[in-house]
């Protein structure tokens, strides 16, 4: 079993014709925590969606892999089923949809059929108390009208209930106050097993104060530029991303002498 | 816009392939009028259901007006003048006498009910029922502590019968027969429907339920109906339709009539199903007198063209109208609905939600009407109308009209149109669940102020039956 939980090899996007992600390898093994940091722009959201299967992302080259299966090809469902997880920088409303029905949706076509009703409302109830969240909250509509501290919470308790093995964070961090901020934090660390591996995206240090990265890697332009330890993550805090730039450019020119 | 409505459809139908009401049964009649309409057929009627004088007569100035009037110049004019009058069936008797037991109901025409499920949603949760087959009510029933409370139910034809008075002092008053030219239709050649008194104060708990089921091919139905809530009574009344698919045109023209006395609370809800070769353009209109309350919750699904605007009058102050309505529309289907609600004394207030969906290059349009008269001060009205398009090529239209002739009132509008969003479908996907079921689980969000007004077990039909014609209609 020394196969990698999952691995991103030479993965090239377009969108719309324009290519934004210009051959991306990654690889995540099982307990692992990786941060993958840059400016905006880079292609951080463009990598987390095309990975999930978003229809609009072309992938024009290269391969996914998710604990051995290659699921390039596979529809956003099927990798979900599969054990991967999206938690979105932008969670969507669905109006009329309240968020009991929504998560037993989603377990049901996880589990290939309906949970009890009692494990499910017993399960709900224990996230949703980890979570610090109102039993009110299961019966509003999902993301509609939620502040970003809540939309954010809710994709954790997604998370939480749907125990996926690799789980992809886009800036998971942003529009939060410190309170939420903890709060999310410590949900994402209290389900990590030794069996999950979890790509956390974030331009800011600040979330990683709260969740502790293995690995950091830096995007810039499309690629993965750098990759290091967590003091790569501090030394982008104090230096920013300029000299990353330079010296890329230099690496880049020695690669084409 | 200034007329009341009603409304039909045409065009060559795809014929539903999942519409499951499409049988039908070999026709059993005592009685089958000649295609087409004359006095004649008219004459014939009113003898064979022994009505007074008065009602013949009214049919037959009803007939002079319906010949006079033009057909509407507005809405789907196409479609609507596809209609055959002169091959339609206006009168189509299934049985000599209505039935009270079902067992006496004959075979074919019960074990249609029975694959309607009708006397089973009596026995769990009605508290009368009335089921017309073409043109007369074959069963009817009312709980008998209903009746002891003096609840009067009947098909219309009985209640003329047995309590004319009522009738007569009623009967055409809210839409009379010159209102539109399909009220006119109804009002000459009306047969079945049902007729509600409830008495002063009397609660009625759980809901009554008229069904409607055209059994012919070519077959007019003409239902009739007039619900009366007396002083501080309330009352809910449920209808659902369907029909055979048949390849040639079948004509609905109702006309239901309901009044709200003083501090009365009525609410009418219909779940119309017909199949796709049926044009529906029925006019349906409230009076809401002070304090009362009315609403139409109305459900369309089927038809080829349904033209429908169900109408609120807020005759006196403090009398409050809500219209809640969706439309569904698929291939070849136009759904033409909205509401009309006229703020005709002071301090009233109305509420419009209207949702509706297109696929399959289906087409729905809403159509509305608020008009405050001038000393109709402290009026409050808000208007929503929310289109979702499923496909490209399906289109939805609002013609939303506003007569405000009152400065201190409060009148709100919005409307939106939505297209079922790559985002949304991709974010539940993410999660797991299929394509269809993201866009099946979409759809009942954006009808779920609709549904959550329903009783439940019309909530769980009615998404059963959206789930049906969603199947693999995203794109």
């Amino acid at each position: 079993m020394t196969q990698p939980l999952f691995k991103i090899e030479d993965l090239k996007v377009s969108i719309e014709g324009k290519q934004i992600l210009d051959g991306v390898n990654l690889t995540i093994n099982a307990g692992e925590i990786h941060a993958l940091m840059g400016r905006n722009g880079t292609g951080k959201s463009t990598l987390a969606n095309t990975l999930m299967g978003h229809p609009k992302y072309e992938i024009t080259g290269g391969k996914i892999w998710l604990a051995g299966q290659d699921i390039t090809e596979l529809e956003p469902e099927e990798r979900s089923i599969a054990g991967l997880f999206l938690a979105f920088q932008y969670p969507i409303a669905i109006p009329g949809v309240n968020v009991v029905n929504f998560l037993r949706a989603a377990l049901k076509a996880h589990r290939g059929g309906d949970m009890p009703i009692k494990d499910f409302r017993i399960l709900l109830k224990e996230q949703m108390n980890l979570l610090s969240m109102q039993q009110s909250f299961a019966s509003r509509y999902v993301n509609d009208g939620f502040s970003g501290g809540e939309k954010k919470r809710l994709e954790i308790l997604q998370m939480a209930m749907l125990n996926p093995k690799m789980v992809l964070l886009d800036e998971t961090d942003s529009g939060l106050d410190i309170d939420a901020l903890k709060v999310v934090a410590e949900g994402i660390n209290r389900t990590m097993t030794k069996d999950r591996g979890v790509l956390l995206v974030t331009h800011y240090q600040r979330i990683l104060d709260f969740v502790k990265p293995n690995f950091v890697h830096v995007m810039m332009n499309g690629k993965i530029v750098k990759s290091g330890g967590p003091e790569l993550a501090l030394e982008l805090e104090k230096q920013g991303y300029d000299w990353l730039g330079k010296e890329t450019k230099h690496e880049n020119q020695a690669t084409a002498n | 816009m200034s007329e009341a409505i009603d409304a039909m459809n045409n065009e060559i139908g795809d014929i539903g392939t999942d519409y499951k009401y499409g049988f039908h049964d070999k026709e059993e009649f005592v009685f089958k009028s000649q295609r087409g309409l004359s006095r004649e057929v008219i004459e014939n009627l009113s003898r064979m259901k022994k009505e007074p004088q008065w009602m013949l007569e009214f049919r037959l100035k009803a007939y002079e007006i319906y010949m006079e009037k033009p057909m509407p110049t507005w809405a789907n004019t196409e479609l609507l003048n596809e209609i055959q009058f002169d091959n339609i069936y206006y009168y189509l008797r299934p049985q000599d006498s209505e039935k009270k037991n079902w067992e006496d109901v004959p075979e074919g025409i019960r074990k249609t009910f029975d694959r309607l499920g009708i006397p089973e949603a009596e026995r769990k949760f009605l508290a009368g029922v009335t089921a017309q087959y073409e043109s007369e009510v074959v069963y009817h029933s009312i709980r008998e502590d209903l009746e002891k409370l003096g609840v009067k139910f009947f098909s219309m034809d009985q209640g003329l019968q047995e309590y004319p008075e009522i009738v007569k002092k009623y009967f055409g008053t809210v839409i009379p027969p010159n209102d539109n030219k399909f009220a006119a239709l109804n009002s000459a050649v009306w047969s079945g429907g049902s007729f509600v008194y409830v008495p002063k104060g009397v609660h009625v708990a759980i809901p009554l339920q008229a069904y409607f089921r055209i059994n012919a091919e070519n077959m007019g139905q003409f239902e009739r109906t007039l619900i009366i809530a007396d002083e501080g009574s309330s009352v809910h009344y449920i209808e659902g339709c369907t029909a055979p698919t048949y390849s040639s045109d079948s004509l609905h023209s109702a006309v239901v009539e309901l009044i709200a006395l003083p501090g009365a609370k009525l609410r009418y809800t219909t779940i119309q199903n017909w199949s796709k070769n049926v044009f529906n353009l029925v006019t349906k209109r409230a009076q809401a007198y002070r304090d009362a309350t009315v609403e139409w919750v109305d459900g369309n699904l089927g038809s080829k063209l349904t033209m429908k605007y169900p109408a609120i009058y807020l005759m006196e102050p403090g009398a409050h109208g809500e219209v809640l309505s969706i439309a569904f529309s698929g291939k070849d289907q136009h759904q033409d609905a909205g509401s009309k609600i006229i703020h005709a004394a002071p301090n009233t207030t109305s509420v419009i939600t209207s949702k509706s969906i297109s696929k399959d290059n289906g087409r729905t349009t809403y159509r509305g009407l608020v008009k405050v008269y001038p000393n109709a001060e402290g009026c409050k009205s808000s208007v929503k109308c929310d289109a979702l398009l499923l496909n490209e090529g399906s289109r939805s239209d609002t013609y939303p009209t506003m007569e405000i002739d009152c400065e201190n009132v409060q009148i709100g509008h919005e409307a939106t149109v939505s297209k079922v969003g790559d985002e949304q479908l991709f974010y539940l996907r993410s999660r797991g669940l299929s394509e269809d079921a993201a866009a099946m689980m979409i759809v009942n969000g954006f009808i779920e102020p609709f549904t959550k007004e329903l009783p439940l077990e019309y909530a769980v039909e009615l998404n059963r039956l959206i789930q049906l014609e969603m199947e693999g209609s995203v794109g």
